[in-house]
């Protein structure tokens, strides 16, 4: 039993049926994200004054990550226009080069994450806090590498905070109110940009997973079925561009303001 | 001509390269849109049944707080423990009951069952294609709801309960009740979202995609039409939820604060969070979701009863145009009016009155629908058979539950009704005699076309008659207690409010509104039993009902019914080439009072 219009296009709607599945699926993925980013303006604008950090964020390593991101989307659509000239070689290299950059993209924000994990902020008993990477945690003590601020507004403007001197910080644990690093719990900046980065880093994952398969086991297709092969190049091609215009959004919103 | 009976070949005949599948191919993991749509439809149809045991349950206790439930009191207590002890239902357990029955009746049941079953079965065979689109991913959406499905069963069996800050599940009550059922509700609600979005794009892509030569959009049964609107409902709606879903999920587990607000206290005592977050924010989210999702019941009931009432009046649908048009409306209008479930959030009344103003417009396509369908049957040769009567008593009900939502509508009065019973009874009126009564329509309607034999007409008038008296028993006087200011979601059944308690307090409730809770009890009772002969038929007549002469037996002129009985793989034995529009009844010229969509002209 066949079901018409997989590989060659319905004649009256112009496209094949995964072309459709797949858009149809974009605009759900588009109310997902602007779920996010409404949740976003919604906890921004709402914010107390003086509450919402800036520059807490690298701008250098969102501007490489931003340039790796549109070059891999370009690498797809050569991917697919390969499929379609029938160069099957170039296909592999471009498909090849779309999974290094997606790769290079996933590590480079698995840095950020640890980079935030391992920032903490400690306040302490006498009214001191103290902000800094993690040395080392036992039941003893809490070692920073970092500052002392008087107080917490000081720590919402992280391009002021830029090339403050570091020093040795050691706390003992008797001395510690609160401890916690800047992880989703740290404060609503923190649990948006997880969580909006985190989706979109579950989709690249996503990405990766398909391209890997289409490039790696999947391309024995291209032997039997060329053309349904190119479908299949098209259709995640279309996924990956999606992929890439939600972070062209992430990128201002969440690292230049 | 006279209808015939095709006898479809082994089902072998399609492609001598098949084997035989096996058990586990054939019924579990089919992907077979007929197999599947029903997988949905018994599973949807079970949690429908465990849904209304819950109710029963609940309304014992509103009727008699306080006393074990009779029955099932014992087997509750040795299933509970604690929470049901001595058979007695605790608040708790009350509240993890009223949660979890929206949520089963709702994402598990009705939607399952309006969309799962009734549109993966019929809308392919309906416009002619053999199967979905997409037919692996069909049966991946079905194994996801079941899971989503266990998951919801099994919460109530963990330490702490099922859910209970209710279906909406509004922080920070949901983000801080200490038991692990608020987290399996949001992992079992992701599955169904899940479920529901790759649904939804099968169903659109089938039926852009598949279309028989011939079957143009405005040949389209409005069934199909139905379904289509429903879809991009559920396709566009759910991800806002799927976020809020999320978000939730992180403040339960990982300690964000995305919907509590700052300065919150637990117990007396200040929550150890970061605050920041706003609690209106999931309220926005859900909603989004929610109000298209009362569309995403209704538009499939009418498009079901919009077949029954064509073919059992003989006659063309009055203003098909309209209809269609109507329901797309609908659908876009529901995108817009969703703070109507908000007015008492504080928002603030410029924004209150834009919703007010959407939600008035939204009930202009709905009564439109209404009226072509009430139209309908003016003139016509009308067959009073068991689906056309669930389908004539649809029309008044689903009058009553729209129209009871006027007041609700407008935030005024809704300030006095919001929270109520009143607002139970108008939701009620529209999914229960409204939705389910055309969900039975349906079941009567193409069993013969499932299982080529009828259900019996005589238990099927019984089964019309006691639910449709007893529907409005339970539900009517919801409204009297609800304009008497009895609030929804009181597991003492509101006797903290009465006037026998508040001696010589004003606005208590009158002994008069109270006893309506034992007659409600009462009416639910005996709706449970008017519900018996319709399940002991329709499991009796799978085997033992009256064989249909031939394929179609209800001589109607859509494309399921030329297709063989039941449809075989593949559906037809020929591709259909469709010739003309779907409700071509009492054409003059012709022998026959009903021309089928692929008779060739002539």
């Amino acid at each position: 039993m066949d079901i018409p219009y997989t590989v060659q296009p319905r004649p009256d709607t112009g496209v094949y049926n995964a072309k459709v599945g797949m858009w149809l699926f974009l605009a759900s993925e588009v109310m997902l994200f602007g779920g996010l980013f409404s949740s976003y303006i919604l906890l921004r604008v709402a914010a107390a004054p003086g509450t919402w950090p800036t520059g807490w964020l690298s701008v250098p390593l969102g501007t490489i990550n931003t340039l790796i991101l549109a070059l891999s989307a370009v690498t797809t659509l050569l991917a697919w226009a390969s499929c379609k000239a029938r160069m099957f070689d170039r296909y592999k290299l471009f498909m090849g080069l779309t999974l290094v950059l997606a790769l290079v993209f996933i590590s480079i924000k698995g840095y950020e994450y640890s980079d935030k994990l391992r920032h903490y902020e400690v306040v302490l008993k006498d009214g001191r806090i103290a902000d800094g990477h993690l040395v080392t945690r036992n039941d003893k003590e809490v070692v920073l590498e970092g500052r002392y601020v008087q107080n917490h507004a000081e720590l919402m403007n992280g391009r002021a905070s830029h090339g403050k001197p570091h020093e040795e910080i050691r706390i003992e644990t008797p001395q510690i109110q609160k401890i916690g690093n800047y992880g989703p719990a740290h404060n609503t900046f923190t649990a948006i940009y997880f969580v909006l980065t985190g989706l979109h880093g579950l989709h690249i994952l996503g990405g990766i997973v398909v391209f890997a398969y289409l490039w790696g086991p999947g391309s024995r297709m291209w032997k039997t079925e060329p053309e349904r092969f190119t479908n299949r190049i098209e259709v995640a091609g279309l996924f990956w561009h999606f992929v890439d215009l939600v972070w062209i959004f992430l990128f201002p919103v969440l690292y230049l303001t | 001509m006279a209808s015939v009976t095709q006898t479809a070949p082994h089902a072998q005949a399609h492609g001598t390269h098949h084997e035989d599948p096996g058990f586990w191919r054939t019924y579990i993991f089919s992907i077979d849109h007929k197999v599947i749509g029903i997988q949905y439809g018994i599973t949807a149809l079970f949690f429908l049944l465990f849904g209304f045991s819950l109710m029963l349950m609940m309304r014992w206790q509103i009727a008699h707080p306080g006393e074990a439930v009779p029955l099932v009191g014992p087997l509750l207590a040795a299933l509970l423990g604690d929470v049901a002890s001595n058979g007695v239902i605790s608040p708790d357990l009350y509240n993890s009951f009223g949660a979890m029955h929206g949520t089963i009746m709702v994402f598990l049941a009705i939607v399952p069952l309006a969309v799962g079953a009734y549109g993966n079965y019929l809308v392919p065979i309906q416009i002619g294609a053999n199967d979905m689109a997409f037919p692996r991913l069909n049966m991946m959406s079905y194994q996801l709801y079941f899971l989503g499905g266990i998951i919801m069963f099994a919460s109530f069996f963990i330490p702490g309960g099922a859910a209970r800050a209710g279906w909406t599940s509004y922080s920070p009550l949901a983000t801080t009740i200490p038991t692990d059922g608020q987290t399996f509700w949001l992992i079992g609600m992701v599955f169904l979202i899940s479920s529901s979005l790759l649904g939804s794009v099968n169903i659109i892509t089938t039926i852009v995609q598949l279309r028989a030569p011939g079957l143009t959009w405005m040949r389209l049964p409005f069934f199909v039409w139905a379904q289509f609107t429903a879809s991009f409902l559920l396709l566009l709606a759910f991800p806002p939820l799927e976020v809020a879903g999320i978000l939730q999920l992180m403040d339960r587990v990982a300690g964000t604060s995305f919907f509590l607000p700052t300065g919150l206290a637990i117990g007396g005592n200040l929550a150890n969070v970061s605050g920041g977050g706003s609690p209106l924010l999931w309220q926005h989210l859900f909603w989004f979701l929610a109000h298209p999702e009362v569309y995403v019941l209704i538009l499939p009931a009418m498009g079901i009863i919009a077949e029954i009432i064509a073919c059992n009046t003989r006659k063309p649908l009055w203003g098909y145009k309209s209809l269609v048009y109507s329901a797309m409306c609908l659908g876009f209008i529901s995108f817009l009016v969703w703070a109507h479930h908000m007015y008492l959030t504080g928002m603030g009344t410029k924004i209150s009155t834009f919703f007010q103003t959407t939600t008035m417009i939204i009930s202009i396509p709905s009564v439109i629908i209404l009226t072509c369908l009430l139209i309908s049957l003016w003139g016509g040769s009308i067959r009073f058979n068991t689906p056309m009567l669930f389908a004539l008593a649809f029309l008044p009900m689903f009058g009553i539950g729209g129209l009871t939502g006027l007041p609700l509508g407008f935030s005024a009065s809704d300030i006095h009704l919001h929270d109520t019973y009143y607002v139970i009874g108008h939701f009620h009126y529209v999914v229960a005699p409204g939705t389910i009564f055309a969900l039975f329509a349906g079941i009567y309607f193409w069993f013969p076309k499932i299982t080529g034999r009828m259900m019996n007409e005589y238990w099927g008038k019984v089964h019309f008659a006691g639910s449709i008296l007893f529907m409005n028993l339970v539900f009517m006087p919801m409204f009297i207690q609800g304009l008497a200011g009895m609030l929804r979601r009181m597991s003492d059944g509101g006797v903290n409010y009465s006037s026998l308690k508040l001696q010589g307090v004003s606005g208590g409730l009158s002994p008069t509104i109270m006893g309506l809770n034992s007659f409600i009890l009462w009416g639910a009772v005996g709706l449970l039993i008017a519900q018996i002969p319709f399940i002991i038929n329709f499991f009796y007549s799978i085997s033992h009902g009256t064989k249909v002469e031939n394929d179609n037996p209800w001589e109607a002129t859509t494309l399921e019914w030329q297709a063989p009985t039941p449809p075989p793989h593949g559906n037809f034995l020929t591709p259909p080439q469709v010739y003309r529009g779907p409700y071509e009844y009492s054409v003059p010229g012709y022998a026959k009072d009903y021309v089928p969509q692929n008779q060739p002209p002539g």
